[in-house]
């Protein structure tokens, strides 16, 4: 274990821990950015999936995570950042690179704007006014139809930026490449948020609303702020996915993709960057890896392979279940105790990780 | 008279929302808990009631089926408490709702493989019979969902403010350290209310199974139920029904004249509108939050 000897007030908020911590991230991003050699078409496909739902992670982890603002609707604003996107090019003439910082923005809009009559709302009851938001664009986009093309979709046109392709399917490398560069901006963007004065305001209004507003945060201002970022950063994700499928109508962003985007940083663990990422990780891979299980019983029997509908989600469902009540910190918290039993050895000891419990009492009064 | 049948048919309807939304409501009520999956649990209790009623399935009478199911119900909303909520306990609410709506994606897989997935109708003796009031032709079904629904709310009212055990649940809700103190075996009531509410999503199954057909995904009805249970108020009984009842009957009206398209989009509108300008329902229980 390195002891961190802290020589100037900017220690507790520099980018990296320390040397050694910054060469091990050096050494992620070299081989993430080498990946398109190795891998093949599939999987470098199955890659930037990951990465896309990474951005999307960390847009509704700053909500989630940082603010602690639940939310069911993130699928709206998915919607409203892919739909932006497309339009803005097909509509307006806009290039990509102009198009999209221009979706961002709007998803940013809109969810400010929702954030305004919705702040008052906590805990359960924004959930459901979130969920009612996702509900609603579903049947929102149908009935625009002049604009959205309704059931039927819309098609995203191949992203060209000064002459350089960066298709879907033909140049699916640059595409990655693209899109990792976008994710590395948004982690950049994400980690300076964080240490900066606004993002200690998003956790003082996380752990308590009250004494927030007892050193002076705005509560109703940073929690529209937070909502604003939280589905700008949404957005982009919503246009890159618009771009992976080439294809997107109401259905695309329904209210399962809401909650799944809910799940998806619980099971990587809130609160965290690396939790997007490992969620992202686990809901883009887990439809390939219960098809290769499913094909493995298949051979194994001999029967072929059977298909069992509903199976992934049930399969979701229950990792999630098994995260819930045995590790509410999620696989970056499972991360977190495995490393710290390495560096404290022999010294670790099982309770401390031990959460403090709390019993309940009402908010509802007579 | 079309007026009327299109009440009827909406009360109907909007009562099984109201049950739905009574079962969260018990639970929000004694463990400040959601139950996300109740939606769930009534498509269960439909599904277990038409395996055993079904000629199909075990081909029981459907009299001797309907106690079973409520009964297997109930024990497996005890047991779902001791065995997976109760380990919840003194964690965010939160999280509750994360391991109920992981849950609804189980118990929907759960009953697709048991009883497959294309919808199926109960064969049910309430079905299909009419009942004829002066010129105006009712559907048994309906007039049989709006009497057990006000009988359920009534009791179950009188149950929460008259009985000990009811007192009892209100107070583990209120302060779960204090109800302890005053030798209230938390625990155990919490678990009790999983059952009864698990009880009370039977009765919801059985009678929306009696209307139509029914297959997995009913449960996904349980948002419209959610909706009904805000604008009523989270947290009242009779606000359950009340907003049951309310977007029971917005359903059809809207549907008949307002444009296709937006007519479906109304109960969650005015859910919106509800939290917007009235966060706490109409029948408010929350004041003030206290540090």
């Amino acid at each position: 274990m390195r002891t961190l000897f802290k020589t100037s007030y900017d220690t507790d908020i520099n980018l990296f821990r320390d040397w050694s911590q910054a060469r091990w991230y050096l050494a992620l991003l070299i081989i993430l950015v080498v990946l398109p050699f190795f891998l093949d078409i599939f999987w470098l496909g199955e890659m930037t999936n990951v990465l896309i739902w990474a951005i999307a992670g960390m847009g509704i982890m700053m909500l989630v995570g940082q603010t602690g603002q639940a939310s069911l609707g993130h699928a709206a604003f998915l919607a409203v950042g892919c739909y932006a996107n497309v339009l803005l090019q097909e509509r307006l003439g806009l290039p990509f690179i102009l198009s999209f910082p221009l979706c961002g923005l709007i998803a940013g809009l809109a969810g400010v704007l929702l954030a305004i009559p919705t702040t008052k709302l906590h805990g359960i009851y924004l959930a459901i006014g979130t969920l009612a938001i996702s509900i609603l664009m579903d049947d929102l986009i149908v009935v625009a139809a002049p604009l959205t093309n309704g059931v039927i979709g819309l098609m995203t046109p191949s992203i060209t930026i000064f002459g350089i392709s960066f298709d879907r399917y033909a140049e699916l490398d640059r595409f990655y490449w693209l899109v990792l560069v976008i994710t590395l901006l948004v982690v950049l963007a994400y980690r300076n948020i964080l240490r900066s004065p606004l993002g200690r305001a998003f956790a003082a209004v996380r752990d308590s609303e009250v004494s927030a507003q007892a050193m002076g945060v705005n509560v109703a201002r940073t929690k529209a702020v937070a909502f604003g970022i939280s589905t700008a950063i949404t957005g982009l994700a919503g246009a890159l996915i618009g771009y992976f499928l080439t294809t997107f109508n109401n259905e695309t962003f329904n209210i399962i993709i809401s909650i799944q985007m809910l799940l998806m940083i619980v099971i990587g663990g809130l609160g965290t960057i690396h939790g997007a990422f490992f969620g992202a990780i686990v809901i883009a891979l887990l439809p390939q890896a219960i098809a290769m299980g499913r094909d493995f019983i298949g051979n194994l029997t001999g029967g072929g392979s059977v298909a069992i509908p509903g199976l992934e989600s049930a399969l979701f469902g229950m990792i999630l279940i098994v995260f819930i009540l045995f590790e509410p910190m999620g696989i970056y918290g499972r991360w977190v105790k495995i490393r710290t039993y390495f560096e404290l050895f022999p010294f670790a000891r099982r309770d401390m990780f031990r959460r403090q419990r709390s019993y309940l009492k009402t908010e509802r009064m007579r | 008279m079309d007026v009327l049948q299109l009440i009827v048919s909406g009360l109907a309807n909007g009562c099984v929302y109201g049950l739905i939304a009574l079962g969260f409501v018990l639970i929000y009520k004694a463990t400040e808990a959601v139950n996300f999956a109740q939606g769930d649990f009534m498509m269960l209790g439909a599904f277990i009631t038409l395996g055993l009623t079904n000629q199909q399935f075990w081909g029981l009478p459907f009299w001797i089926s309907v106690p079973i199911a409520i009964m297997i119900m109930g024990v497996f909303g005890y047991l779902l408490d001791m065995i997976v909520l109760r380990r919840m306990f003194g964690q965010s609410q939160i999280a509750v709702v994360i391991l109920t709506i992981a849950l609804g994606f189980v118990l929907r897989f759960a009953a697709g493989l048991i009883w497959g997935h294309e919808p199926k109708s109960l064969e049910s003796p309430i079905a299909g019979v009419d009942v004829r009031f002066g010129g105006v032709v009712l559907g048994m079904d309906e007039i049989v969902v709006i009497v057990v629904t006000i009988l359920l709310t009534v009791a179950l009212y009188f149950y929460f403010n008259r009985t000990k055990l009811g007192v009892a649940m209100q107070a583990a809700s209120q302060n779960q350290l204090a109800a302890y103190y005053m030798g209230i075996p938390v625990k155990r009531v919490h678990s009790l209310i999983w059952a009864l509410a698990g009880m009370v999503a039977a009765v919801a199954g059985i009678l929306f199974a009696s209307k139509g057909s029914i297959d997995p995904t009913t449960g996904l009805l349980g948002i419209k139920a959610f909706a009904a249970a805000v604008i009523g108020g989270f947290g009242s009984l009779p606000g359950a029904l009340l907003g049951g009842i309310i977007v029971g009957l917005i359903e059809p009206f809207a549907s008949r004249y307002i444009a296709a398209g937006y007519s479906q989009i109304m109960p969650y509108l005015l859910l919106f509108l509800i939290l917007v300008f009235r966060p706490h329902g109409i029948l408010a229980q929350v004041h003030r939050k206290k540090v």
